[in-house]
């Protein structure tokens, strides 16, 4: 008898039935994702698309009158929270990331502070506001300001964007850090030049997802005070603000049915403004990988 | 004590020692400054002053001996080749010399290890200088994912290099026999070339550096048969110019390119000496039965 047909009995029609199956079940939760993500989109436009106006724009919050609402304040606030969160929160994310990755010895500590970053990563961000409330609002002194609410939005992102850094700078292949060395490099001159450009794509990717997540957040900015009504456009880092996910916040909660239509069209500007940001984004790691080609 | 296979290449094309340019590097002091004493025991050989000596030179990963107690001296513009079965710690010994271990976790080092009579692992000694060299080509060819032109041009202009920047890249391309290929893409992404093609490019990066001394770990070791006969016959033209301490698994590798064989076995250098002797007529009997493939 053929040891082959003795020792390999299992059937190649079964084997290629249940990988079909696996490829079927991946792709339907592919599916159901997509689904549910359109549907979303699909029902928020509808039932915000009375109130998508120009007025939307140039028309500050209003609990009376919902025919001359409009998100003016919240859109600026959001645009100076994102701005400023991602002022502090890139440098110190990346910073941390490459002297974890890059400079500092594995031992005990470091393994540590890792651990608690990841575990970060994981807590509630209306814990952030309340630490946001007694350090940047009361004890620095800040008060309700944009600066007190970008400083507690980097709270929120900084775990995910220091995780995101240190996995697209390990990633790097160890044998460009050898060449570099070899080539009588600094370990500087290694991470300036041959580490981080290769680890830029992923770096922005986390950068996208971390200020992403602060665009969304509404619970601790509530936390530190921010306004819900605010008539006037923020003019420097120091005013007091309101901010998209809070005004959609409130206009939820009032009964009536305009207010409603008035949150839709607010979510409607919400991911308006989360699509530009996250395409300049993909598109700048896209060039820069097509550049690495040829510079 | 010319060996046969010095013979051999007697009326090749050679390169022209009249080329070699100053020294461009900052802070580089003629060859001569580096004579350290030379009065120091264990000499192989007498006659010749060593670029690098080896000094009962013990090396461990945390509590493991990858070399043990080994001595040896390589000496100025010939091919050094190490052989050895895997893991008898050929490459440790390579990369204790341009301080390439430093990077490995709870490496350490035992002995001397010296070049041109300065203590490699002493306290003078910067390994960041050391290797601008003391130049490195890898087994795998791991180009940078730059243009042709960045991946030469980087490290002269890292560590200072203050001549034309654009000749020293021709000159590097063209001493690794890969100008013909490449001139008219400089500018192309270094990882579009192929394999034979990047090792020959991560050689003209090394020796842009002008270095003494190039050590080659494998380098032939994930090319196909006509890539290795190049880079081996660039192997030749640069011993006239260049130090060069090669590892290989490849006994007949050592056997056409080298004029000093080092074989060791276990961490330990079983034998040393010049290359036709190793593989006609060893005084080990270890080393008669790897080179005849009774092991390895």
């Amino acid at each position: 008898m053929n040891p082959d047909a003795s020792h390999f009995g299992s059937s190649i029609a079964a084997r290629r039935f249940w990988s079909g199956c696996f490829t079927l079940v991946c792709g339907l939760t592919t599916l159901v994702g997509g689904i549910i993500l359109l549907a979303l989109v699909i029902q928020v436009v509808r039932e915000g698309w009375p109130a998508l106006s120009l007025k939307l724009f140039t028309k500050f919050p209003s609990v009376l009158d919902p025919e001359n609402a409009g998100v003016k304040s919240a859109l600026f606030g959001t645009l100076w929270l994102v701005t400023l969160t991602a002022a502090f929160s890139i440098p110190l994310g990346l910073g941390a990331a490459i002297y974890l990755e890059e400079y500092a010895a594995k031992t005990r500590l470091t393994r540590w502070i890792e651990l608690n970053i990841a575990n970060l990563a994981g807590v509630p961000s209306v814990v952030y506001g309340l630490l946001g409330l007694t350090v940047f609002v009361r004890t620095l002194g800040f008060g309700r300001s944009i600066l007190a609410g970008a400083l507690t939005l980097s709270l929120v992102v900084l775990p995910v964007m220091i995780i995101a850094s240190r996995e697209a700078i390990a990633a790097v292949p160890a044998s460009l850090r050898s060449a570099a060395f070899a080539l009588g490099a600094t370990r500087w001159q290694t991470i300036r030049a041959q580490v981080l450009p290769v680890a830029l794509p992923g770096i922005l990717t986390g950068a996208i997802l971390g200020l992403s997540r602060a665009i969304g957040e509404a619970a601790p900015l509530i936390v530190i005070g921010a306004l819900a009504f605010v008539a006037h456009v923020p003019s420097g880092p120091m005013d007091q603000f309101t901010a998209l996910p809070i005004q959609i916040f409130n206009w939820c909660e009032d009964p009536g049915q305009e207010f409603h239509r008035l949150a839709a069209a607010a979510i409607v500007v919400l991911l308006g403004v989360l699509i530009p940001l996250n395409a300049v984004a993909i598109g700048v790691r896209a060039w820069y990988q097509s550049s690495k080609k040829v510079l | 004590m010319v060996s046969k296979l010095e013979e051999g290449t007697v009326g090749r094309a050679r390169l022209d020692p009249e080329n070699c340019d100053p020294r461009f590097f900052k802070g580089v002091q003629p060859n001569g400054d580096f004579q350290g004493p030379t009065a120091v025991a264990g000499v192989l050989r007498p006659t010749m002053s060593p670029v690098i000596r080896a000094e009962s030179l013990t090396i461990r990963y945390g509590s493991f001996e990858a070399v043990r107690r080994v001595t040896l001296d390589i000496s100025e513009r010939e091919v050094t080749a190490i052989i050895g079965p895997s893991g008898c710690g050929k490459s440790t010994l390579l990369r204790a010399i341009n301080r390439m271990n430093d990077l490995v976790v709870g490496a350490s080092v035992e002995g001397k290890l010296l070049y041109r009579g300065k203590d490699i692992y002493g306290p003078q000694c910067d390994p960041v200088d050391l290797r601008r060299k003391i130049g490195m080509v890898f087994q795998k060819p791991n180009p940078f994912p730059k243009s042709i032109y960045k991946n030469v041009a980087w490290g002269a202009s890292i560590n200072g290099y203050r001549g034309n920047l654009f000749d020293l890249v021709e000159r590097s391309l063209r001493q690794a026999a890969l100008w013909e290929e490449v001139k008219d893409k400089l500018h192309q992404n270094a990882l579009n070339l192929s394999g034979g093609q990047q090792q020959r490019l991560c050689i003209a990066r090394a020796i842009a550096l002008e270095p003494e001394v190039l050590l080659m770990d494998e380098p032939c070791s994930a090319l196909d048969p006509i890539a290795t006969a190049r880079i081996e016959n660039l192997i030749d033209e640069l011993r006239a110019r260049y130090t060069l301490i090669l590892v290989t698994h490849n006994m007949q590798q050592a056997a056409r390119v080298s004029q000093q064989t080092a074989f060791m076995y276990m961490g330990e250098l079983i034998e040393m000496d010049a290359t036709d002797t190793i593989f006609t007529r060893p005084s080990k009997p270890k080393t008669q039965d790897y080179i005849t493939g009774r092991f390895g």
